[in-house]
């Protein structure tokens, strides 16, 4: 059984309001504690008008459950949950340009696609894009193949995760409804303009 | 025409008749009436001309004061905002006028503290080309507010206004900054009234109690043949006195303070055993490691109070009662974690006590504090001979106030001294920096405290360092015509530190040794009275001067130069290290 004092990599899901503003105000909770932020996407969530934060870090679990509480503290958040790699589903994309002359000469494109699961994207005279999603690892490794054949441009999204015990947020909000209900929610429409504006 | 009326009618027809076209400065300051402010302190500047302007046709219903200093105003709201119990207002312009700020709302926000600061803005067309007194002060601010908005139109002001007055003064209080644009203060837009927020759907500020861990923390109680309560400033920010004395009566339980929790019941009452932490007394803290039962009810466990963390009541289960989860085994690990507003979990958790005593335990911290007043008390508060003491000195003046004034204090020994000596016979008595232990905090905050509490005395403490952070507020004093008597207690060094490099670093006095102006000619210059005494003859007389002086009077006291806080837990010692001398 690993420790609490170990470090090792968290998924750190963050639900928010969409506001300018909000990615300083969560960035800062780790870089006053000198975490390093290894990945941080943000999007849409299930939810309409609600955001979605994907936060990697490398760190022990009780630094990290008490940055979670600092993270949930803030008034824009809704909810944060952090979850190790094996309790989440997790994918990165890359994208690689390399120029096609170099590869039409020296591997074939088939080849690359079947071991790497790479896909073309683009396939120009000049540069071809090939695009693969995966773990880290997987991507790392055709960099690595690639680099031998002139490897032109090479970058990696951040991470998202999907956290495989998760019944989605909707859920996770009715409950707190109805274990904390609050004053019903129609006073200031202008800051809480969701379609559905709900009590939590 | 009915609000609700207006409402329901087709935009056209809002704009056409009926509905009030106000410029967002209007709407502030009627946001602000609504929110039954009284007083506000700021300074005025080009981006915040606008809301100036308006404030012209206001001062019947809101009253300004002028401060030399921003960081001034922020202090002087912290003051008004901890007497009161309401939410300290603060206006400023926009570049250096929001970046004086800072210290204020940084200390503000350690110490929970509710207060809404506007600032003005440049033209939003402006933002982001290093305009005139352009500063990003949403991000400046970002990491020493609870929340802050920057507005750019003026139909947003009034929702934003009373999102802030809540956020400010709910859950965990603290400071809440709103950045307002030249043209948004300007901008004529439709009012459709006031009103008050109290719900933000992401924003949960009071938790639901738990039952289960309110029977777990009794069950604790009940059993405990050593237990032992730490109060601290939520007890206060939750309004919960009444509701912790009864908890303690009932308990029978020895309890002692954190410097924010002081006053929370009063300093004689029997089971109030004295101060924790540093500075505190030694009976709390030597017992925290013999405790069997912690209950800590409203404070962080900050490091000035529980010295070396692996060796902190390691023997003690513990039951921490706050409001914020993220305090929740942030320091301490809680054995029973019992989230919410002490307000409400108070009664519950006395509901479910039995009536008890704890003679002999009590006993224990009894002799503790025999031993501390024969070893370090009585030198202090008695001295027969040689210069005056700072114990002395407060000593005194307790028994000249009988502990029913409101003691502010800046930062230093004699905050030390005050917070330990000072008697508190009531709530909201004991005002000073903890969190952020700001120098230049008091003379500031005693303006606002004296406007929040006028009925009472209100006496600053201050060292002869720190007086000199923030003097230019006299002139707010000569102003305003207020009352605050100070009291600067001249050791002729910046004590605390001298103290610390004579005790850990070979007495290296480095850059310690200040020299100061004539304080009482400086105060006479803004017309305020005063006096400077060093004999222990003067003392009393001189004390009884200040207190009945009609308005504000600065009494300067020389004291010994070289006197030491004690007792003293060093740095990365174990509470139990404690050292008497
Ligand atoms: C030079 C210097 C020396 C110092 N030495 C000492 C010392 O010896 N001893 C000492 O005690 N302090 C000392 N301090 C102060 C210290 O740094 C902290 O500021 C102080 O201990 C904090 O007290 P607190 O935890 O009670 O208050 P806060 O920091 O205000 O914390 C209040 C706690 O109560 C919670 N809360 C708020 N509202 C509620 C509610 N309604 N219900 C339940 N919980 C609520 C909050 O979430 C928070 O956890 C010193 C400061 C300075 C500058
Ligand atoms: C703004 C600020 N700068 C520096 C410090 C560090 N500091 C803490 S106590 C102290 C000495 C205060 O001296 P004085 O005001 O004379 O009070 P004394 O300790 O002598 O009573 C200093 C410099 C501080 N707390 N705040
Ligand atoms: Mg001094």
């Amino acid at each position: 059984m690993e420790s609490k004092l170990e470090k090792k990599e968290f998924n750190i899901t963050v639900y928010t309001e969409n506001q300018v503003g909000l990615l300083s105000r969560i960035a800062i909770i780790f870089s006053r504690r000198k975490l390093n932020i290894e990945s941080l996407n943000t999007s849409p969530s299930e939810v309409e008008s609600i955001h979605r934060f994907n936060i990697v870090i490398n760190e022990t679990e009780e630094v990290v459950r008490k940055v979670a509480r600092q993270l949930e503290k803030q008034v824009e958040v809704l909810k944060v949950y952090y979850n190790t790699n094996e309790d989440v589903i997790w994918q990165e994309l890359a994208l690689y340009k390399v120029p096609t002359e170099i590869i039409a000469e020296h591997v074939s494109v088939e080849r690359l696609l079947r071991e790497y699961g790479a896909r073309a994207v683009v396939i120009r005279k000049d540069y071809t894009v090939f695009e693969t999603t995966g773990h880290r690892e997987e991507t790392d490794a055709l960099v690595v193949v690639l680099q031998q054949y002139g490897l032109i441009e090479f970058v990696r999204s951040a991470r998202v995760a999907i956290i495989k015990a998760s019944d989605g947020f909707h859920t996770k909000l009715k409950q707190f409804e109805n274990r904390e209900p609050g004053e019903p929610a129609a006073e200031n429409e202008y800051l809480n303009n969701g379609d559905k504006v709900f009590t939590m | 025409m009915q609000q609700k009326d207006a409402l329901l009618m087709s935009s056209e027809e809002e704009t056409a008749t009926t509905v009030e076209q106000l410029k967002g400065s209007e709407i502030l300051l009627n946001g602000l009436i609504a929110e039954g402010v009284d007083t506000i302190f700021g300074y005025p500047g080009g981006a915040i001309m606008p809301i100036y302007d308006a404030l012209y046709d206001y001062q019947d219903r809101l009253k300004h004061i002028l401060v030399r200093h921003e960081q001034g105003a922020t202090h002087a709201a912290q003051g008004y905002a901890r007497t009161s119990g309401k939410v300290g207002v603060v206006f400023a312009t926009s570049g250096p006028g929001a970046t004086n700020l800072i210290t204020g709302l940084a200390d503000a926000q350690i110490d929970s503290t509710p207060m809404v600061c506007i600032t003005g803005q440049v033209f939003a067309h402006l933002l982001g080309t290093d305009a005139f007194q352009e500063t990003d002060v949403i991000n400046i601010t970002t990491p020493v507010t609870k929340w802050n908005y920057q507005v750019t139109d003026a139909s947003e002001i009034a929702e934003v206004l009373a999102k802030a007055f809540h956020i400010a003064k709910t859950g965990r209080p603290g400071p809440v900054l709103i950045d307002i644009t030249k043209n948004a203060q300007i901008q004529l837009t439709a009012y459709h009234g006031y009103k008050k927020c109290n719900h933000i759907r992401s924003y949960r500020p009071t938790p639901i109690v738990r039952n289960s861990y309110i029977e777990q923390a009794a069950a604790l109680i009940n059993e405990a043949k050593k237990p032992f309560i730490l109060f601290g400033q939520g007890v206060l920010l939750g309004n919960a006195e009444q509701e912790f004395k009864a908890f303690v009566e009932k308990t029978g339980i020895p309890a002692a303070w954190t410097i924010l929790g002081a006053g929370a019941i009063p300093t004689d009452h029997p089971l109030n055993v004295g101060m924790l932490g540093m500075h505190g007394n030694y009976g709390p803290n030597v017992l925290t490691n013999e405790c069997d039962v912690l209950i800590a009810i409203g404070m962080r466990f900050d490091d000035r109070v529980t010295g070396r963390l692996d060796k902190y009541a390691k023997q003690a289960k513990v039951i921490h009662l706050d409001i914020d989860p993220a305090e929740i085994d942030k320091n301490v690990k809680a054995h029973v974690p019992v989230w919410g507003d002490c307000k409400e979990t108070l009664p519950l958790l006395t509901a479910l006590v039995k009536e008890n005593k704890h003679e002999e335990w009590l006993a224990k911290f009894n002799n503790y504090s025999k031993e501390e007043f024969a070893q370090c008390i009585d030198a202090e508060i008695n001295p027969q001979s040689g210069e005056l003491t700072m114990g002395e000195v407060i000593n005194q003046l307790n028994q000249l106030t009988n502990g029913d004034a409101i003691i502010v204090t800046d930062v230093g020994q004699h905050q030390m001294v005050a917070c330990r000596y000072a008697k508190f016979n009531h709530t909201r008595s004991n005002i000073t920096s903890g969190g952020l232990g700001t120098m230049g905090f008091a003379l500031p905050a005693a303006i606002g405290a004296k406007f929040g509490a006028p009925e009472k005395t209100v006496v600053a403490v201050i060292g002869d360092g720190g007086f000199q952070m923030t003097l230019q507020e006299l002139g707010t004093i000569m102003q305003s015509g207020i009352d605050v008597k100070i009291m600067i207690l001249n050791n002729q060094f910046l004590g605390m530190v001298r103290q610390w490099q004579e005790l850990f670093h070979d007495r290296r006095y480095s850059f310690v040794d200040i020299t100061s102006p004539d304080f009482v000619a400086l105060a006479k210059s803004y017309y305020i009275d005063g006096k400077k005494i060093s004999e222990r003859a003067e003392l009393k007389d001189a004390l009884k001067t200040m207190l009945d002086h009609k308005g504000s009077y600065l009494l300067e006291v020389m004291v010994t130069k070289e006197n030491n806080v004690f007792p003293m837990v060093p740095q990365g010692c174990s509470v139990s290290e404690i050292r008497l001398k």
